[in-house]
């Protein structure tokens, strides 16, 4: 006869299914939160006026609430970081995957994982104190709030997701692949990115999503070094407030509970919410177009 | 079999091959005919497979290795373990299918001009003229010619290997060097494939290392017996079978040890 299943077995296991769903319960509440109190913005303010309108001036007398200036600031700093992140952290990737040493490769890897775990409210006072006065040797007219300087950080913050994610993908090519590159008289840079990299394409894609969503979250950086106007402008070389510096200027204020302005704190997170999400959507559908087997 | 006597295209000459401080081949002295297929056979473990990358300069990929002794390649009698000579000019020559069908993550079509591609060849007629050849010369054009951009994944395992030997034919090579090229393939893809390397030698030299032993008394003119290292026999591959000078490699080829 069979035994019976051990209760305590079906305790542990419901234990461990509650555990799985804790993640996607606090998502969801996230969510949540920022549909509801979004709503609520969107009773005053209309989606139209909210996306067209090209000034953010919640807390003047003469309120504006277009989201544009806000998001030129992320897309700016964004873009200068992903410019110089995703070259230099694919070449690093390509380097220690497929020409280094197995010696360089354990001995670069952690120092790369370690800058990491800098805190990035130090990278946001090394951009404004040490980045910007070197840029501004270059170009006496840069102000000392930019969004190139932070970009630039914030690329250098990245460049290690990049790179780590990216390099484990390109190992993962199984060696016989590139065996038969090399095998037909292939060199190791035609072996690299005509067959290596075409193999690795859905896990160089899933680093490229991750460096994006970190770059377009990032608030430290830009809070400290871009500047806090919002202004819509796509010129790297002025100052302006991403999306992030504004949730943090506004948290930091004392807007009463329920008012518009504080509102806007909501709308702004729905906003960034919205974006990185898009990014890890096309990074999905990329990932499922590009997969084959090897 | 041809009765006159056949050419050299290489000639090895004392090879011995160190990994750090393994001596995997000890003075391997071997001649490999032009136009013939000469199969390299023994136990697992006894060096055929590495004497095999020798031959292309693949275990230059490896750290810390040595060669020692010559390669010679016919007809320029060139030594090919020379540190003067770029291994790379090597594998342009001497072709390779391994053990595993590795075909690239590309389309059929793309798999073939792989060679012909890093070789900068880019005029649109004669990739299109090399792709049928070479994949009528691996007995494949049949099976793939309405599909030629499909990705190469859709192929079975015995197609997949045949699209690896079409991929090294396009190039047209000197010599091809087959890894134990039917291992992993079911025996109706492996007779395709021993019938098909049979109609080759006509055009080009065959190495074929193999653990079957029926294979290379199919498919081979000569055949090399090695054990730990060293070449114990090497003949004219019915006088091997039938006759051979050696008590171990009767043994081995009556299936006493291996």
């Amino acid at each position: 006869m069979m035994r019976k299943r051990n209760p305590g077995e079906q305790i542990i296991e419901a234990l461990l299914l509650l555990a799985a769903l804790s993640s996607v319960g606090i998502t969801l509440g996230i969510v949540g939160v920022l549909l509801y109190e979004s709503a609520v913005f969107f009773r005053e303010v209309s989606v139209i006026e909210f996306l067209t309108d090209t000034q953010w001036t919640p807390l003047f007398a003469d309120p504006h609430y277009g989201i544009l200036p806000l998001l030129s600031g992320t897309m700016t700093t964004t873009g200068v970081a992903l410019a110089l992140a995703l070259p230099l952290g694919t070449i690093m990737a390509l380097y220690l995957s497929e020409y280094a040493s197995a010696g360089v490769r354990e001995t670069v890897k952690p120092f790369l994982e370690l800058l990491t775990s800098v805190p990035t409210v130090i990278f946001g006072y090394f951009a404004l104190l040490v980045v910007t006065p070197c840029l501004q040797l270059l170009w006496p007219a840069l102000p000392g709030f930019n969004m190139l300087s932070a970009g630039l950080v914030i690329g250098v913050m990245i460049i290690p997701y990049i790179s780590s994610v990216s390099e484990d993908a390109l190992h993962a090519v199984p060696a016989h692949l590139r065996e038969g590159s090399l095998a037909m008289g292939a060199t190791r840079m035609q072996t690299a990115f005509r067959v290596v990299v075409p193999s690795a394409v859905s896990g160089i894609a899933a680093a490229y999503v991750l460096g994006i969503s970190r770059a377009i979250g990032e608030t430290m950086v830009v809070a400290i070094a871009a500047g806090m106007q919002p202004t819509l402008t796509w010129n790297p070389l002025e100052p302006a407030a991403t999306v992030t510096a504004f949730i943090v200027q506004v948290s930091l204020g004392d807007l009463p509970h329920g008012s518009i302005g504080y509102q806007t704190i909501f709308v702004a997170g729905l906003t960034l919410f919205v974006v990185t999400f898009l990014f890890n959507v096309a990074g999905y559908m990329l990932r499922t177009r590009y997969h084959r087997k090897y | 079999m041809t009765s006159a006597a056949p050419l050299f295209k290489a000639e090895i000459r004392d090879l011995s091959f160190r990994f750090g401080r393994t001596q995997v081949l000890k003075s391997v002295t071997l001649p490999i005919a032009e136009r013939r297929v000469t199969a390299l056979i023994g136990p697992s473990g006894c060096g055929k497979t590495t004497f095999l990358r020798c031959l292309n300069r693949m275990q230059d990929l490896h750290p810390d290795v040595r060669y020692e002794g010559e390669i010679i390649l016919h007809p320029e009698k060139i030594n090919i373990l020379d540190p003067a000579v770029d291994p790379i000019e090597v594998r342009m020559r001497i072709g390779m299918v391994f053990q595993k069908p590795n075909p690239f993550p590309k389309s059929i079509f793309e798999n073939v001009v792989y060679g012909l591609r890093i070789r900068g060849v880019r005029d649109r007629a004669t990739l299109d003229e090399r792709v049928v050849q070479a994949l009528q010369d691996a007995a494949l054009w049949d099976e793939v010619k309405d599909r030629l951009h499909a990705p190469a994944t859709v192929l079975s395992g015995g197609q997949q290997q045949r699209l690896c030997i079409a991929r090294a034919l396009a190039t047209n090579p000197e010599m091809i060097l087959f890894d134990e090229p039917t291992s992993a393939l079911d025996p109706v893809a492996t007779s395709k494939i021993e019938e098909l390397m049979t109609g080759l030698k006509d055009k080009v030299t065959i190495v074929i290392v193999t653990h079957n032993m029926q294979q290379a008394g199919r498919i081979s003119d000569f055949t090399a017996f090695m054990f730990l290292g060293t070449l114990v026999e090497f003949g004219r591959t019915d006088t091997i079978f039938t006759n051979p000078s050696n008590k171990l490699t009767e043994e081995y080829i009556t299936g006493r040890f291996g």
